[in-house]
């Protein structure tokens, strides 16, 4: 087990290296941020001053270099914008994004397992086939759209839930979350709902095929010969076993909700990382861009091992050849 | 007639008469089992043989009344201890299941849940049929595998089926179809995926098993070696249909159908050596398109203008001995 994480540590280093490049000279290419960033009115030697203090008189390698050997420190660089650690802007953000994907994701386990469940136990029923019509919308409807709908109808029609900001928060370890207020609940309950939806159809699709699957197996037919009731056949044998893609899929799609919630931050003005990407992105505010996309990998390298460690509970056939 | 009712006048444990089985597909309806009439009683072996695609498998899981759409037992009747069980619903047949008939299935690697353990799933056997405490249960389960010949049971218990050997896992089959004391078990090629060694020893301990809690046995195989040292009374099917039964010594001597003959010409046997294996020419025909009259006509030797216009019936030529053929063998073949 022990030398299983470290190998896996080890991957996980050179896809960050890796990762490092690709984005460092990704960012290089989308433009130059002195065009955005220095006051037009300025003249020839105050614009020179600027450049220099940004760094960006450096050729491309040498950057590249300070970089990396900030990297190393721990520092991702200064936003060019706030004028503040460009880790610490994105760590400050971090909270709200988290939350928000964590709930999101609650959605998509307690609806899409069940529905999956549903639909994969009674395929040819009306039920079965309305619980994969609706995940195809949900797959094909675009989140911004769903997100303006979902406004339109509780917030503006029926006025039942804020769609706008976190709302009250409280603090828990010295960071501020919504999730452990009323109001703050209410606020997130919309933003989360659009993040899900996506994310509920994925979950029903792969709960029904895994169902399907596991229904086929000999071992379901021996549990009924065995004359257990319908519910512990449903719910031990075949639930347990069609969990396990379920489990993967879910911990890979938590890093995507968190580093991807870009337009649903957009839409609901949720303060998360995703906005503050886009408003880096626009204003070519470099070291962010980088250093959230420096961390977006960190996450889904993490993510990918824990679902590794998580998938041993579900499937004892992984506890067994990682122990020996 | 049923042998049953030659011998005795108890009530035998199981009484199935003129089953038929078929599944309603896209391509055709497939008559997977036909007339099946077949008597067991307590503690009685049946061998039930058959090739691929006979519909063995099918009769076994139609006793259970376990045969999923598009299949349906369409017409006949199960008679265990006397019930009728194709007049049950679906939760006084759960009841039996498991409890008073239980099977055991042809691959012991599928048949375990992989992320269950052992004990689990004995104990769920257990407590789905009878009020008992897990402390009480478990303590049942450990005995039960120590009576299959399993050792260290307590650590079984605790054990994931990919943990053991397939045959450690079909002896841990065995035990959880005899926990509740069965008295009938349908076992489906349960030694087929095993290794020759494994296979003996498997049989010989359900043999002494069954002799020892009085359970009757139908043993679905396609290997008529294998049945031949273990079964009272062989039943052998083809094509969906009974054409042959009698007592195992009989049937292996003086086979009467020629489809039986030609089954036990091809076992391979050392006095052989040397020859040419017999075959029975030809196929298995689909159970979609089965011919019109004996369905093993187009392959049998002896089959006249009689045999492929009109379907035999089962016949009893001697007591205990049927057969399903216009024109039954007499003595047994001269072999050279």
């Amino acid at each position: 087990m022990f030398v299983h994480i470290l190998t896996r540590l080890f991957q996980s280093l050179v896809t960050m290296a890796a990762m490092a490049v690709l984005v460092f000279v990704g960012v290089f290419a989308i433009g130059n941020p002195v065009d955005l960033l220095i006051n037009p009115e300025a003249d020839q030697a105050e614009m020179a001053a600027a450049i220099a203090r940004l760094g960006l008189d450096q050729p491309m390698w040498r950057q590249f270099l300070s970089f990396v050997s900030g990297l190393l420190q721990g520092n991702l660089g200064t936003s060019f914008v706030h004028n503040a650690p460009a880790l610490g802007l994105i760590l400050e953000r971090m909270p709200a994004t988290f939350e928000l994907a964590l709930l999101a994701m609650i959605f998509a386990i307690v609806i899409g397992v069940p529905a999956g469940l549903v639909a994969g136990l009674y395929p040819e029923r009306l039920v079965g086939r309305g619980i994969m019509g609706a995940s195809i919308l949900g797959f094909s409807l675009p989140t911004f759209w769903v997100g303006l709908m979902l406004i339109m109808v509780f917030a503006v029609w029926l006025g039942w839930l804020p769609s706008t900001g976190r709302g009250e928060t409280r603090s828990l370890f010295g960071i501020e979350f919504s999730f452990l207020t009323l109001d703050g609940l209410r606020h997130m309950f919309l933003p989360a709902l659009n993040l899900a939806i996506f994310k509920v159809s994925l979950v029903t699709r792969l709960a029904r095929a895994g169902t399907r699957e596991v229904l086929l197996q000999d071992y379901v037919k021996f549990a009924r010969a065995k004359g257990l009731s319908p519910a512990r056949v449903i719910f031990v044998h075949v639930l347990k076993n069609m969990m396990i893609p379920v489990v993967t899929v879910i911990g890979l799609e938590f890093g995507s909700v968190m580093a991807f919630a870009v337009v649903t931050e957009s839409i609901f003005a949720w303060p998360g990382m995703g906005k503050l990407l886009i408003e880096s992105i626009t204003r070519l505010d470099r070291p962010v861009i980088v250093a959230y996309l420096m961390l977006t990998v960190l996450l889904f390298v993490t993510i990918n091992l824990i679902v590794d460690l998580v998938y041993s509970v579900f499937d004892p056939r992984v506890r067994l050849s990682e122990s020996s | 007639m049923t042998l049953s009712q030659d011998l005795s006048s108890e009530v035998p444990v199981l009484d199935v008469r003129n089953l038929c089985t078929r599944f309603f597909t896209e391509a055709g309806v497939g008559k997977a089992v036909e007339d099946l009439s077949l008597c067991l009683r307590r503690g009685e072996i049946l061998g039930l043989v058959g090739e691929s695609g006979s519909g063995k498998t099918v009769a076994g899981f139609s006793l259970m009344g376990l045969i999923d759409p598009p299949g349906r037992v369409v017409s006949g009747q199960v008679l265990f201890e006397g019930v009728d069980l194709t007049a049950l619903n679906e939760r006084a047949l759960r009841k039996l299941r498991g409890n008073r008939i239980a099977m055991i299935f042809q691959d012991p690697m599928m048949t375990l849940n992989p992320v269950l353990t052992i004990g689990t799933q004995m104990i769920e056997t257990l407590r789905a049929h009878r009020r008992i405490s897990r402390a009480e249960a478990w303590s049942r389960a450990r005995d039960g595998l120590a009576r299959v010949g399993i050792a260290a049971p307590e650590e079984r218990l605790a054990a994931y089926p990919h943990q053991l050997s397939g045959g450690m896992r079909q002896r841990v089959a065995i035990a959880i179809a005899l926990l509740n004391e069965p008295s009938l078990i349908i076992a489906d090629e349960p030694t087929t995926a095993l290794d020759v060694t494994i296979q003996a020893q498997i049989l010989a301990e359900v043999q002494r098993l069954c002799r020892e809690t009085g359970t009757a046995l139908i043993w679905v195989t396609h290997d008529l070696a294998v049945v031949s040292g273990l079964a009272d009374r062989i039943a052998v099917m083809y094509a969906g249909r009974l054409v042959e039964e009698g007592r195992t010594e009989a049937i292996i001597e003086q086979p009467l159908h020629p489809y039986t003959r030609g089954l036990i010409a091809s076992v391979p046997s050392r006095n052989l050596r040397g020859e040419r294996l017999r075959q029975i020419p030809g196929m298995t025909p689909s159970l979609m398109s089965l011919p019109e009259g004996c369905a093993f006509a187009p392959r049998c030797d002896r089959a006249s203008e009689a045999c492929r216009a009109r379907a035999p019936v089962m016949e009893t030529p001697a007591s205990g001995r049927m057969v399903r053929c216009f024109h039954p063998l007499t003595a047994p073949e001269d072999r050279s």
